[in-house]
Formats: C-alpha cells, sequence, structure tokens
C-alpha cells in the first residue's frame, strides 16, 4: 500500500475521534472517567512499586510478611506476656487488627510524599496525577493480601475456625477501607506539595491514629464503659478505621465475651451486634468512604493546578 | 480539513515565589510575606493544527514555546483558554523522564507505554520494533540506571515513536544520540509525515524547521507574533532575535549598521547554472566598524542550499554608506528561485549586528533535467 492512502482513513477516524480537553477545570464527572480509562497504568505503577521496593533485596516480597510478623511477636509479647491482658488466643485478635491498620498505615504514610518525591515524573509526563497516590495505597492492598494469606495459615495451624457467618462482611469492609485510604492519601499527596511539613505531621498523626484504633487493646474492655458514661461513644466511632477494625476482629476473632485466661473473668472483648447492624454499619462506612473519595478528587483537582510552580 | 489541536486564548500564569515559606512553621509565622510575582509564560496564545501538518514552534530561551508544548500535553493546565485535542498523542519531552531507574528496560517499556496511555497488548505488539529501534537489544534486561545517557533517550524515544501516536509533539530531542541516530529519528519523522500524522516540533533550530515543517509559529515572550508558512514566520523569528539581541547589546552597535539595498552590476537577478553572481550591497554605518559577512542560499522550499559563515578577511565600514561585492563566483544550482539572506557580525563572530532575511532572489536558469538542488550534469555513455 503506498503511503498516500494510508493518510485517508487516518484522517476519517481522527474526525470521528473524541475531543480531549485542556483546560483550568476539569469537570469532576471528566476527572474519574479519566483515572477509570487509565487504570492499566495504576496496575503497571503497583507492581513497578513493589518490585523496586523489594529489587536487590534476598527475601523480595517475604518481607511484606516479616516485618508485620515481627510486629506482632512484640505487641503480642508486650500485651499479652509481661501485661498481661488474659485475652485468651490473644495473637489473632491482634492479628486481624493489625492487618487491617497496616494497609491503611502503609497507603497513607506512603502515599502522602509521593507526588513530590516523583516531582521529575509530574512535570514531564501528561497522566492523572491521583494514580500515583492511588499506587501506592494499591501497593499496600497487596501487602495487605499477603498478610491475610498468612493470617489465614495461622488460623489453619492454631485450628481457630473464623466466624463463617460474618465472612460476607470481609468484602464490604475492605472496600470501605481501600476507599477511605484512598481518599486520604490522595488529599494528604497534594497537600504535602503546598506543606512539606505535612509528611512528617503524618506521621504523628498516624501514631496516635493507631492508639485511638482498638488494635492492640479491646475497646469494649478498655475504654467503652468510661465513654458510655460520657456519652462519647459515637465519638470513637468517628474514626472509620475502628469500624473495620473491630469487624475484621469479629470475623477473625469470631468471640465477642470470652473468659480471662488470667483472673478466670468475664471479658467483654467485642461489640455483641448481630450480622445486620454490622453489615449496615460497614454498608454505611462504604458510602461515607465513596463519597469522600470523590470528595478527595475535587480537592487534588483544584491544588494540581499549581503544582509545577511550587514542585 | 479536520482540526487536530484546537489551542483557544491559553494564558498560562506562574507564581514567582521570592521567598519560599513552605514549611508549616514558616507559612503559620508568615502567613501573608514571601514576595510573591505572577509571570505570564503565555498570553492569549491562539491557533490550530489540521491533521497531517507539521508546525514548528520557534522562539528564542523564555519564550513560552515549552510552555505551550507542555500545556497541549497536558503536563501543565492553562490559567485561562482551552486546548481541544483529537487523537492520540505521544510527546517526546525530556526523554526518559518517565523511567524508572532501577527498572529494567523491558519494564520500563511497558510502564512508559502505559504512561502514554497504552495497553500491555499494544506493547506487546510492538515490543520487539521497540528494542530494535533502540539498539540496545542485548541491554533491553539491564537495570536502566546502568544505561549510558545515550542509550537512555534511544529507548525513550524508541518507544514514543512506535507507539502509533496520530499527533507527535516533539521538543529539542533531536539533538539525542550520534549523527546516524539522528538521521534515523529525522527519518521516522518524515516518515510519520508521509503517513499522514500531525507533527508538533518544538525547537529553536532554524534549519530543522525549515527542513520538516510547512507552516512555523514564532512565540516571543509568550505571544503569538507569527504564524504562516515557514520562510515566513523564520523571517519574523530572526528580526525579533535581533530586536531581542539589541535590548542586550553592550557596545550599543545594533542598529548603527544596515544593510540597505542590494542590486547586481548588470540589474538583472538572472543567472545561468554554473556562472556566478556578483551582488553589490549598500551598507549603512554611523560609525567605523570592522566585521565579517554570512551569505546563507536557501531554496525557495526552505532548504539550506550554503552558509559562509564570517569567512575571510574582515571587511572595514567607515561612516555613512559603503559599498560592498559579494561575490558568488559559481551556483551549480537547478532551475529555480533561490534566496539569498545577508548578516553583519562582529570580528569574532559573536553578536549579528545587522541581518537581512531575503535580500535578494536569484533566478537560476538550467536546460537539464535533472531533480533536486544541484546541477551535477550526471550523463551515461556506454564503454
Amino acid at each position: 500500500m503506498d503511503e498516500a492512502s494510508l493518510a485517508g482513513p487516518r484522517e476519517r477516524a481522527l474526525a470521528e475521534a473524541p475531543v480531549r480537553v485542556v483546560s483550568a477545570r476539569v469537570g469532576l464527572g471528566r476527572r474519574l472517567a479519566n483515572l477509570w480509562s487509565r487504570r492499566e497504568l495504576l496496575w503497571g505503577l503497583v507492581f513497578s512499586d513493589i518490585r523496586i521496593k523489594y529489587k536487590n533485596s534476598a527475601l523480595g516480597i517475604f518481607w511484606s510478611m516479616l516485618s508485620p510478623a515481627f510486629t506482632l511477636a512484640v505487641y503480642y509479647m508486650v500485651f499479652s506476656l509481661f501485661l498481661k491482658n488474659g485475652i485468651p488466643n490473644f495473637v489473632v485478635y491482634l492479628f486481624a487488627g493489625l492487618v487491617v491498620w497496616n494497609m491503611f498505615l502503609t497507603a497513607v504514610s506512603t502515599a502522602t510524599g509521593v507526588i513530590v518525591d516523583r516531582a521529575a515524573l509530574v512535570k514531564k509526563v501528561s497522566f492523572p496525577r491521583e494514580i500515583l497516590a492511588l499506587s501506592n495505597v494499591g501497593a499496600a492492598i497487596v501487602y495487605f493480601v499477603v498478610q491475610i494469606v498468612v493470617l489465614v495459615v495461622f488460623l489453619l495451624v492454631l485450628r481457630h475456625a473464623p466466624a463463617w457467618g460474618y465472612l460476607w462482611l470481609l468484602p464490604v469492609s475492605f472496600l470501605a477501607l481501600a476507599a477511605f485510604a484512598a481518599a486520604i492519601s490522595v488529599v494528604m499527596s497534594a497537600v504535602n506539595v503546598y506543606f512539606r511539613d505535612m509528611k512528617h505531621l503524618i506521621e504523628v498523626v498516624l501514631q496516635l491514629w493507631f492508639w485511638l484504633t482498638p488494635v492492640v487493646y479491646s475497646y469494649e474492655n478498655s475504654i467503652a464503659p468510661h465513654l458510655a458514661a460520657h456519652g462519647l461513644s459515637v465519638l470513637y466511632f468517628l474514626n472509620p478505621v475502628t469500624l473495620v477494625v473491630v469487624t475484621f476482629q469479629r470475623i477473625f476473632y469470631v468471640t465477642p465475651v470470652v473468659h480471662s485466661t488470667v483472673t478466670g473473668q468475664v471479658l467483654n472483648i467485642l461489640p455483641t451486634w448481630s450480622f445486620g447492624k454490622f453489615l449496615e454499619l460497614n454498608l454505611a462506612l462504604l458510602g461515607l468512604s465513596l463519597v469522600a473519595f470523590v470528595v478527595a478528587e475535587a480537592v487534588f483537582g483544584r491544588l494540581e493546578g499549581n503544582f509545577e510552580s511550587e514542585l | 480539513m479536520t482540526t487536530v489541536i484546537e489551542v483557544r486564548g491559553v494564558t498560562k500564569q506562574f507564581t514567582i515565589h521570592h521567598e519560599r515559606h513552605q514549611s508549616l512553621k514558616e507559612r503559620v509565622l508568615h502567613p501573608r510575606s514571601g514576595s510573591t510575582e505572577l509571570f505570564n509564560a503565555l498570553r492569549k496564545v491562539s491557533f490550530d493544527v489540521g491533521v497531517g501538518e507539521t508546525v514548528g514552534i520557534v522562539g528564542h530561551n523564555g519564550s513560552g514555546k515549552s510552555t505551550l508544548l507542555k500545556c497541549i500535553c497536558g503536563v501543565l493546565k492553562p490559567t485561562e483558554g482551552q486546548i481541544r485535542l483529537r487523537g492520540s498523542l505521544a510527546a517526546l519531552l525530556e526523554l526518559g523522564a518517565g523511567f524508572q531507574p532501577e527498572l529494567s528496560g523491558r519494564d520500563n517499556v511497558y510502564l512508559y507505554g502505559a504512561m502514554l496511555g497504552l495497553s500491555r497488548r499494544t506493547v506487546d505488539a510492538v515490543f520487539d520494533e521497540i528494542v530494535e529501534f533502540s539498539e540496545i537489544a542485548p541491554f533491553i534486561d539491564t537495570q536502566v540506571k546502568f544505561y549510558s545517557s545515550g542509550m537512555y533517550v534511544r529507548l525513550a524515544f524508541a518507544v514514543a515513536v512506535n507507539v502509533d501516536p496520530d499527533i507527535l509533539v516533539v521538543d529539542e530531542v533531536l539533538a539525542v544520540g550520534d549523527e546516524r541516530f539522528q538521521a534515523k529519528c529525522v527519518d521516522r519523522i518524515q516518515h510519520f509525515q508521509r503517513e499522514g500524522r500531525t507533527i508538533l516540533l518544538v525547537t529553536h533550530n532554524a534549519d530543522q524547521v525549515r527542513a520538516l515543517c510547512d507552516r512555523a509559529i514564532v512565540l516571543d515572550g509568550g505571544d503569538l507574533v507569527a504564524d504562516g508558512p515557514t520562510h515566513e514566520s523564520l523571517r519574523v523569528f530572526r528580526e525579533r532575535l535581533l530586536d531581542d539581541a539589541a535590548e542586550h547589546d553592550p557596545e550599543k552597535l545594533l542598529g548603527t549598521i544596515q544593510i540597505e539595498s542590494v542590486t547586481t552590476p548588470s540589474g538583472s537577478f538572472e543567472v545561468r547554472s554554473g556562472a556566478g553572481a556578483q551582488l553589490e550591497v549598500t551598507v549603512s554605518s554611523r560609525g567605523a566598524f570592522s566585521g565579517n559577512f554570512v551569505v546563507e542560499v536557501f531554496t525557495r522550499a526552505g532548504l539550506l542550499v550554503s552558509r559562509s559563515d564570517a569567512q575571510g578577511a574582515p571587511v572595514n565600514l567607515v561612516p555613512g554608506a559603503n559599498r560592498v561585492a559579494v561575490d558568488l563566483p559559481r551556483l551549480p544550482l537547478l532551475d529555480g528561485v533561490y534566496d539569498v539572506n545577508l548578516g553583519v557580525v562582529d570580528a569574532l563572530g559573536h553578536t549579528v549586528v545587522a541581518w537581512r532575511e531575503g535580500a535578494a532572489s536569484l533566478q537560476v536558469i538550467y536546460d537539464g533535467r535533472e531533480s533536486g538542488i544541484v546541477a551535477l550534469g550526471a550523463a551515461v555513455t556506454q564503454l
């Protein structure tokens, strides 16, 4: 085929091609559509992030199991062996909460600095910038899945069956957590461009946040009575991670009420909500998280216009 | 003709921070301090590019040409106005910016492809071509951080040109690699032209624009000052360069010398091919000046036939009108009109003090039937 005849079809095809608009304001709908159309880039970035992180390390992705396992061991020793909190099978309780917290922590703490760290890319290549933050959330989800696999192995070894009936909560709760982590990550990555302190500030905030989430202690057993006495229980549950942690603990740890291994007393470990109540709360959280994500996208869109003069 | 790029009233404003208060403490302590200044890198720029056009964007440093290009690619968002694009776009801006040094060449090809908006399957289909074009096949599984800078840009260029873009945007990147690779790149761009793709070429190399573009846009200080056929736009570009140089001219030489008129002894600008031509140039000078002449000859299509850069003994200009003879002893050219540009530079050749674009047009007459530029008079006989 001679080349002159190639020009014709190209022109015809182009006449029907969709028009892309570059302007100061991009509508939210178009933003989300753009994001969706570039999902392959998101997968590409997630896997390159993981590959780069474990490149040249002998144990590779095993580190994403080893380091949480170490944390788990430390908390187990401190709370169960030294402080004798008396919770039976405490390691399962701890693990169920830690996988949730680890995902949130990894996503938010890595995503906050990502736009600044990848400034060279942001200033040279055109793509929806929030994909960088989302790729960190994606990597955190991959580590989360790896840790869930380890948790399952743990349960098999300990012959500890999960609450089968509650297992259906898992995808809902997980999606709510992922959407919430994505919302926070997207906003923080943009804010950090303007306030570079955010990267350090977020580490402090995340530490505090960890202790406000019932991962290493039991909400029902330690602080629920005190908060309830002042009518402040709702305040505690304003932390979206708490609901996800409690749901995971309910699924994997199973029993809300146990007998202390130390004193033999009855311990209220988890809320005694029914499956319906759990589902309702998790669906509500999922809805709110999705709204938060859309709001985060809008905020990011407002902030990204000035990136190049700040980077 | 279908319009593929529509630029409408694009203004890009940058905020320049003179003192940066980027940490929270500083922002809290100095909520409103830290002087900022608004700077317009582009002011109300509008133009259209049709399908299959090759448009050069020229301008000196700081004219806003790279900003315009980044806006078109979507790397920057215009402060005002909008750009509408039809079809896929691949940009060669700072080649290899999207590469991850820790990953292998192979992984980077896929990642860079994804950044340009390609699916994995599409990259799979052209992967071998990319590797072949980049000429780094033995190192494709080596981490990119071990690549030489030449290998780096070659791979990036190979990805960008093999992705079948409808619009190709090229920014000063044709200066990469060795001469042979550059020729290959230019060849690939010409191939794109023949296929009817649209190309935007940003450069301050006027020769490259002349060689590749049918149309050129000139930017100066953020304003679009010319948009038209390449040779006309380039004339504006060169005049602007001179005006600009005048502002930074320490010895105030510029404007003191003017190339007034060009004639020939016979009064005719017709030359027989192979014969010579003599141009008589009238130069007015306000002071005594010793400098050299630059002579350029172009075809009407904008191809440089010859440029003599300030060779030979300097010409001593005296105050008032001077007459200078420019001898072109042999013009072995084919039939056609050739434009002559004249310039005066200082003795060191650093500063252009006068320039006359299109100082004369020579009509060369040739009876043979060759095509091209030079009359070689090739003949074939049986031995």
